[in-house]
């Protein structure tokens, strides 16, 4: 009786990695599941922070497809190791600040390495050619083999007839005719294949998982590192960039304004790293000031603050400034009418 | 057979679960761990990894806006 041989899949959580995986089951291979979280993952933190998603039946996708599939799914934090990756992308970024091909490259290397010390003898994405514009092109397939070290160990199941023949092709651990033929931006060979694998509620995210794909984030993004003249991050940093209106009305500092119940109560957990501003008289957002202000600075943070309260018709509202010592100023301020918000502030 | 607590709160998933399932490695079968934790989302996500990586789910609760998930460590 021959070798049952194992394969580890990226599972992101789409569709393609999870018929990947499923195509690999079908032909007898023995798969787990790997999920690299880099925090700038879309899934899970937005609904966790935002009240109004909290309604919301929340799961993770890349845990559910496992389930579907039947097979264990190693998560493993790669965010210490992917700053490099992010700040200095050998391949440079696409549309935003995602450097997809260097992700891929690196998240296949990872998966590589982990293929090695868990006795794996292959790795399989669910990648299709001409699917992305950056990573998922005919020419950037053989990169992404090439510089993660995988060579001929990768394999892509939904689109291997398309690509040249690859080890466990060449040694019959898997049948090249039970193989796909995908390509192109065209979604519905897989919404097929879906169907004859009987999944129906499987996730469409339709902005991608990744926020660096997002113009907004990578705006916010690269307006932190000019702020701080520095291309360095911390958890905490890609956090804030997912939560409230991020307003710098000088280059020294900037406001993240709660819009809302659950992001003002999860940017509260932050008072004793940011200056914070809240409401006295009525209802209104928690503000934080990130970087350093003068009295001036505080007034104007203040006002700003107001406008984005119930108090904003107002002629004054009460605010409560914080430092991060506990010391409090109060100022009772003029809110700031909307057509005085310049719009250059928002980031 | 020993009972471990996982200090999950401020985190969001899957970072609840990455760290169970770190910790889960250094246990014995038997072991339970308890997960607390302030994301929801981790009443969810540590049944799901439990069911699919084989361990059971002996209890999850919420008490004041934190969540609760107690695992038995099993033999996988």
């Amino acid at each position: 009786m021959s070798q049952q041989r194992k394969a580890v899949a990226l599972i992101s959580g789409g569709l393609d990695s999870l018929l990947a995986a499923r195509v690999m089951l079908e032909q007898g291979i023995h798969v787990e599941g790997i999920n690299f979280f880099t925090g700038f993952c879309v899934e899970g933190h937005t609904h966790a922070i935002r009240k109004q998603d909290k309604s919301k039946a929340k799961r993770n996708n890349a845990l559910w497809s496992a389930e579907q599939l039947g097979i264990k799914l190693h998560i493993i934090d790669i965010v210490e190791e992917y700053k490099d990756v992010l700040i200095n992308p050998k391949h440079g970024y696409g549309k935003n600040m995602n450097p997809c091909l260097d992700c891929k490259i690196f998240m296949v290397n990872k998966a590589k390495q982990w293929a090695e010390e868990n006795g794996f003898d292959f790795i399989i994405t669910g990648e299709v050619v001409g699917q992305r514009p950056m990573s998922q092109r005919k020419e950037t397939m053989p990169v992404v083999s090439r510089e993660s070290g995988a060579d001929d160990r990768l394999l892509r199941p939904l689109c291997a007839q398309n690509l040249p023949e690859t080890l466990p092709e060449k040694e019959g651990w898997v049948k090249r005719d039970g193989l796909f033929g995908f390509s192109g931006r065209n979604r519905k060979p897989q919404m097929e294949l879906a169907r004859k694998y009987g999944f129906e509620d499987y996730a469409k995210p339709a902005g991608g998982c990744c926020f660096l794909t997002d113009e907004s984030y990578s705006a916010k993004l690269v307006d932190l590192w000019d702020a701080r003249g520095s291309r360095e991050y911390e958890m905490d940093d890609i956090m804030l960039l997912k939560v409230g209106r991020h307003i710098r009305p000088a280059p020294h500092y900037k406001l993240i304004i709660g819009r809302e119940d659950g992001e003002n109560k999860f940017l509260q957990g932050y008072k004793n790293n940011y200056i914070t501003f809240k409401t006295m008289d009525c209802p209104g957002p928690l503000t934080l000031l990130d970087g350093v202000a003068s009295d001036k600075d505080l007034e104007l943070a203040a006002q700003i603050s107001a406008r984005f309260s119930q108090g904003r018709d107002k002629d004054s509202v009460t605010i409560e400034a914080r430092r991060t010592n506990g010391d409090t100023t109060t100022l009772v301020v003029k809110p700031m009418p909307a057509s005085e918000v310049n719009p250059e502030w928002y980031v | 057979m020993a009972h471990f607590e996982l200090d999950a709160r401020r985190m969001f998933c899957p970072m609840p679960v990455i760290r169970a399932q770190d910790k889960i490695k250094e246990l014995q079968v038997g072991d339970t761990l308890e997960i607390v934790a302030t994301d929801p989302g981790v009443l969810n996500d540590i049944p799901a990894w439990s069911r699919i990586n084989g361990h059971k789910v002996l209890e999850t609760r919420e008490a004041d806006d934190e969540v609760f998930v107690l695992v038995e460590v099993c033999d996988t």
